[in-house]
């Protein structure tokens, strides 16, 4: 077994557990990590699959796709941890909850 | 490849999925936090051995450091109790447990019959002269990727603008003392940490670098301004946060849009000038998604909502 | 393999001792403060092994140079965390773990 194929089939065991717990965890805050998560295992196998010719030179594409990947999930989520936060805000609020 | 190296590719790799599980299986939620930033690491770790040295640093920097500073202050605004939504039926986690054990080994099947190392190495090797830069990576981001990297920054700017209209905004520090450690740790690391990202845009060109690990590391060290009450959270009403939030894709567009003026394609950079142009390009960039990645951190809970955490004041 | 090979991996594996026994004092001590020794001491003298065997190791002066700088930022960083945290504890009113 080559190195890209065990890191390949780890990515699918990142994507498999963070789908389930997209759906299956009740924090919201646990739901919003495995969406992230689910582009961990994604990026992961897309690199594996980059890094396959066997004198090590790697694929420049995917990297770059992973690259701008990694940058574009930590926006996914802290654009979702905003609205998480704001959600917060006006569950435990009595009253408007508006601006401060 | 050697037995020690199969040992330890095997080690990482099973360590992820295992961290993974504890993330989301840990009933409290500051653990998962933790343990997903310890998950960016040991990430770093494994596209360090995949040969992705750029995605390394972007993944140490950003991954560990910025989402775990921005899940615990989310944390600290929403508390451990709040955001709970109603718990999954039983059925329902079966039925879901089964179709993600399919969706799992089936990726897993599929993707280790890829056995062919197709890639486009070569062609990017053979054509970098014509982008103007040293680097495959960097070539691809912004010399044949170019358009998608211009989209990215406006993903980019668009999610920072979401953001600001979701979180409500912060009150700059309470009166209570603050340790005056961080302060100076701030201070001192600032010029340090302008250094590291000038350098590491400066490499980008010949070596594993550029404009998204600069910006990740200078929002690092904005976010330590902001922690340490050096600095005020950057607020939208600000003509040069606006500024500098716009200014990368401003510039890239309108160097994108140059060409057009002289007959030529979008993004065709002329020859002469074009490794100009690309560093100008990495400039602005840098400067907007910091900016961008700084604006994703809401600061401290105003003091209504930090009295329901006293605890957590340092 | 040559002299500085064979020294070079002695040091990191000096260092990598220091991180597990670090680890061990993490899962093991009873409480928060001392948890902090076991994790900051270690990892400082770890990571300086660690760092002086790339340092014999690398090619050139300025990669060397630049690894030690790693590890000085590093000891900062540590210290200033390490008091960050235990102020938090106190704070919350936790003491230390004494021997009942």
């Amino acid at each position: 077994m080559s190195a890209w194929s065990i890191y390949a089939c780890s990515g699918a065991a990142i994507i498999a557990l963070s789908l389930y717990g997209v759906f299956a965890c009740a924090p919201l805050l646990k739901r919003i990590l495995a969406a992230n998560l689910i582009g961990t295992g994604v990026f992961l196998i897309l690199v594996a699959l980059a890094d396959r010719s066997a004198p090590a030179q790697p694929d420049p594409v995917p990297h770059a796709l992973v690259l701008t990947g990694v940058v574009i999930s930590v926006s996914a989520t802290a654009l979702a941890l905003a609205i998480a936060i704001r959600l917060a805000d006006r569950r435990s609020s009595d009253d408007e909850g508006g601006w401060p | 490849m050697t037995a020690l190296d199969l040992v330890f590719d095997v080690v990482l790799a099973t360590v992820m999925p295992v961290l993974v599980w504890r993330i989301l299986a840990s009933k409290d939620l500051a653990s998962s936090v933790v343990l997903f930033v310890a998950l960016g690491l040991v990430s770093a770790l494994a596209w360090a051995r995949l040969h992705a040295p750029d995605i390394a640093l972007v993944e140490a920097a950003v991954g560990a450091g910025l989402t775990g500073a921005l899940l615990m202050n989310a944390l600290s605004w929403i508390g451990a109790e709040a955001g709970v939504t109603e718990p999954v039926s039983r059925a329902t986690r079966v039925g879901v447990g089964i179709l993600v054990t399919a969706v799992g080994v089936g990726l897993a099947v599929a993707v280790i019959h890829l056995t062919q190392p197709v890639g486009l190495a070569h062609e990017v090797d053979a054509r970098l002269a014509d982008a103007h830069v040293d680097y495959p990576v960097t070539a691809v981001l912004l010399s044949f990727r170019g358009y998608d990297t211009l989209l990215e920054i406006a993903v980019l700017v668009t999610a920072a603008l979401g953001a600001r209209l979701y979180a409500p905004g912060s009150v700059p520090g309470g009166d209570d003392p603050l340790s005056p450690h961080p302060r100076v740790l701030a201070r001192v690391l600032t010029p340090i940490v302008v250094l590291v990202a000038g350098y590491l845009l400066w490499r980008g060109a010949s070596a594993p670098g550029g404009a998204f690990q600069a910006a990740a590391v200078l929002a690092g060290g904005g976010i330590l301004l902001v922690l340490a009450r050096v600095l005020r959270p950057p607020r939208m009403s600000s003509i040069a946060v606006r500024a500098a939030l716009v200014a990368g894709l401003a510039w890239f567009i309108a160097v994108a849009a140059l060409p057009l003026a002289t007959g030529a394609q979008l993004l065709e950079y002329p020859s002469a000038s074009a490794k100009q142009l690309i560093i100008s390009i990495e400039v602005a960039l840098t400067l907007s998604i910091s900016i961008v990645l700084l604006m994703f951190f809401p600061g401290e809970p105003a003091p209504g909502e930090a009295a329901r955490h006293p605890e957590d004041r340092w | 393999m040559t002299v500085i090979d064979v020294l070079a991996t002695a040091l990191w594996v000096v260092g990598a001792v220091f991180f597990v026994a670090g680890t061990v004092g993490l899962l093991r001590f009873p409480d928060v403060y001392t948890r902090l020794h076991a994790l900051t001491k270690p990892d400082n003298v770890g990571l300086g092994f660690i760092v002086s065997g790339l340092a014999i190791q690398s090619s050139e002066l300025a990669v060397a140079l630049k690894v030690i700088a790693v590890w000085v930022l590093l000891l900062v960083v540590n210290a200033v965390s390490c008091q960050v945290i235990a102020r938090a504890t106190w704070n919350r009113g936790i003491r230390p773990w004494s021997r009942r």
